[in-house]
């Protein structure tokens, strides 16, 4: 069978599942919508919650930027899996606790003020739809390649699936199916990365592959691809190029904006008790520490038969994955000296490189590269789908619960009925669905700084106003307003800046203690916690209630099920 | 308002007035805090000091039994394993304590 075939049995079977699943577990009622009734089992959680994080940027892109930066890759490894000791420890059992169905919900109650959940609100909606736009993009490369689809229509039939099991079965649909889609995108994932591990090193397993030796030349892989790295004018794979500073600053927003993510933390509404939501973020890391430890091998290899396939090779001979990757515009060659071969080289070289590659197509290209079976590329194509797809609907529940539940029932018209709740909560996410598959359709061009605005935006915000919200009852609604308030602007003020406004001084020389825009959530985050702090020792103590509040929710007993509340 | 636990089944719910369960909870507290400290020094140390700021000089090392340069190895592979087993350990000692204040909740509900 070819890669085509496969790829589209593959795909619709995997699409098939998907719905099967969402006609199972419709929702009736909000609590099953919201939260999927509070009655899943930690382990289910625990996969859900890897496949609802682990998006497109996990699956397709981690691994190429890996590829390509080498060292400095390490700010996602790290930033992206240590954000969760973080939710373990300092958030998820509390919110789980206070049992709410929406961030919002807690920001709201927990400041005893209506603006503090607007404000809330407004993140939320913001950081989901900025990364909405980058889980179209990942679906829309997969369709128009392996597919060979309009990409238009690829976005389309993506939206279709997504529309059907969000907006039926709300978040109990959304849990069920994510948990297929982890088994689905780990397996896809998985599966080329222990080929390739065994061809390049002889061992089944890439994280031993990865500190193995090279079979071929008899070297350590990391060693020789250091070599390779510096031969061709690149700096060396293991030490990377960034600054100390600002690899520390980056890591550290990653991680607060991993934990503060509002789809995230929502997942762990859905278990029945607080002990559950401890050890389903074990689990979830666990699932999601799988994919994390195998792409830094699946990067290296990438890179290896990347180079050891491409350099010097002449044009008129390039195997057929290198001409399909032109057609799609994300890989191309410019003969510059004319010699009709390809050189690939680094900055550092004195000849000219004439190779660009597009980091997005590293990891769906691989099993190419290496020659393996068609059902392998055909399985990668729908586990790629599954990373988008999953993402983006536990993104749209976050927008349609932020509309429908926070905004509707929480602040305009706290009168409607259950019924109507449901009704508008399933009219936004399919509201939300639309916009989606426009932002896919016609991708903003600026993705990547978009998404590091959105751990920005959700480190310098909701992860000190919740932190602070648990373990500091002094700290006032006055305090967490203008500390939320001052940490965006301020985060968002400086990435405007450097990437909209004057991109051209968007360079290490002019930036703050030499602080990238994709750092600067961090720096972001420290004022927030000295404003709100600060503010909050000037202004009246909260009400008791809200002292008592915080008090219960910091003991387990007494969890119950997630529920609605009255203020 | 009412508060959150006001809807909750299960009558032995905690009583926020009488002393002796407000010191109770606010040791439990205390012992809750000295964890996460000394967890979150753990997930400092393996991610930031060993595959951050000694990242450079670490990697003059190998990791033992394969050749991974060492820094590199906390940076993307060892500080992930650290992460989660930090979260196990975490998930253990709460549960304990929990059993040991008398605040652990029942049978999933």
């Amino acid at each position: 069978m070819s890669v085509q075939a496969w790829t589209f049995l593959l795909v619709g079977a995997s699409f098939a599942l998907y719905i099967g699943i969402a006609i199972w577990s419709r929702a009736s009622t909000t609590k099953e919508f919201y939260v999927a009734g509070g009655g899943v089992s930690p382990l289910a959680n625990g996969m859900a919650t890897a496949a609802d994080w682990m998006s497109a940027a996990s699956f397709i892109s981690m691994a190429g930027i890996i590829s390509f930066t080498g060292y400095d890759g390490s700010v996602y490894l790290m930033g992206w899996t240590g954000g969760y000791v973080l939710l373990a420890l300092l958030l998820a059992p509390y919110l789980r606790k206070y049992g709410a169905f929406t961030v919002p919900d807690f920001v709201g109650d927990r400041y005893y003020s209506q603006l503090a959940r607007i404000v809330a609100v407004v993140c939320a909606i913001f950081v989901s739809f900025t990364y909405v736009a980058g889980q179209m993009r990942g679906v829309g490369i997969v369709f128009g390649r392996f597919l060979e689809v309009d990409v238009n229509v690829g976005v389309g039939i993506g939206m279709a699936i997504v529309f059907f099991y969000a907006v039926l079965g709300g978040m109990k649909g959304i849990t069920y199916t994510q948990v297929a889609q982890y088994c689905v995108l780990i397996f896809a994932f998985m599966v080329p990365a222990i080929f390739l591990s065994l061809m390049i090193t002889g061992t089944p397993i890439p994280q031993f592959g990865l500190g193995g030796v090279e079979q071929a030349s008899g070297l350590p892989l990391l060693e020789r691809l250091n070599g390779l790295n510096q031969e061709l004018g690149f700096a060396p794979y293991t030490s990377g190029t960034k600054s100390t500073f600002d690899i520390f600053f980056i890591t550290a927003a990653l991680m607060a904006g991993t934990a503060g993510l509002p789809h995230v933390i929502i997942r762990f509404y859905t278990v029945p008790r607080v002990r559950d939501a401890r050890i389903s973020v074990g689990w979830a890391l666990l699932f999601i520490s799988l994919l994390y430890t195998t792409a830094p091998a699946v990067a290296v290899f990438a890179r290896t038969n990347l180079i050891n396939s491409v350099q010097d090779v002449p044009y008129a001979s390039v195997p057929e994955w290198f001409t399909k990757w032109e057609d799609t515009g994300l890989l191309s060659f410019n003969d510059a000296n004319g010699d009709g071969r390809i050189q690939y080289v680094g900055p550092d070289s004195p000849m000219t490189n004439e190779l660009t590659v597009d980091r997005d197509i590293m990891v769906l290209a691989n099993p190419e590269i290496a020659n393996l079976p068609a059902w392998v590329i055909g399985l990668v194509a729908a586990g790629g789908l599954a990373a988008a797809l999953s993402t983006a609907a536990g993104l749209l529940l976050v927008i349609s619960s932020a509309v429908s539940h926070d905004l509707l029932k929480r602040s305009i018209m706290p009168q409607i009925t259950e019924k109507q709740e449901l009704l508008a909560a399933r009219i936004a996410a399919g509201a939300a669905v639309l916009v989606a598959g426009y932002f896919g359709m016609h991708p903003p061009g600026f993705v990547a700084q978009v998404v590091a605005f959105a751990f920005g935006l959700a480190a310098s915000s909701f992860f000190p106003a919740i932190i602070l919200g648990i373990f500091s009852k002094r700290t006032t609604r006055e305090g967490a307003i203008l500390g939320m308030v001052s940490g965006i602007t301020f985060t968002a003020g400086y990435i405007i800046y450097f990437n909209f406004v004057n991109p051209d001084a968007n360079s290490a020389a002019n930036w703050w203690f030499g602080i990238s825009p994709e750092g600067i959530g961090t720096l972001g985050m420290l004022l927030n916690f000295a404003v709100t702090i600060a503010v909050s020792r000037v202004t009246p103590e909260p009400p008791a209630q809200v002292q008592v509040l915080v008090d219960l929710i910091r003991v387990p007993r007494g969890a119950g099920e997630a529920h609605e509340l009255n203020m | 308002m009412t508060n959150p636990t006001e809807h909750n089944h299960g009558e032995d719910r905690p009583s926020v007035t009488n002393p002796e369960t407000v010191a109770r909870h606010a040791e439990y507290w205390r012992r809750n805090i000295r964890y996460l400290g000394m967890l979150l020094v753990v997930w400092f140390v393996v991610s930031y000091v060993c595959g951050i700021l000694f990242a450079d000089a670490l990697n003059a090392f190998t990791l033992p039994g394969t050749h991974f340069p060492l820094g590199f190895w906390f940076a993307q592979q060892g500080s992930i394993y650290a992460f989660v087993i930090l979260i196990f350990v975490y998930v253990k000692l709460m549960n304990r304590l929990d059993h040991e204040f008398d605040v652990d909740e029942g049978a999933s509900s």
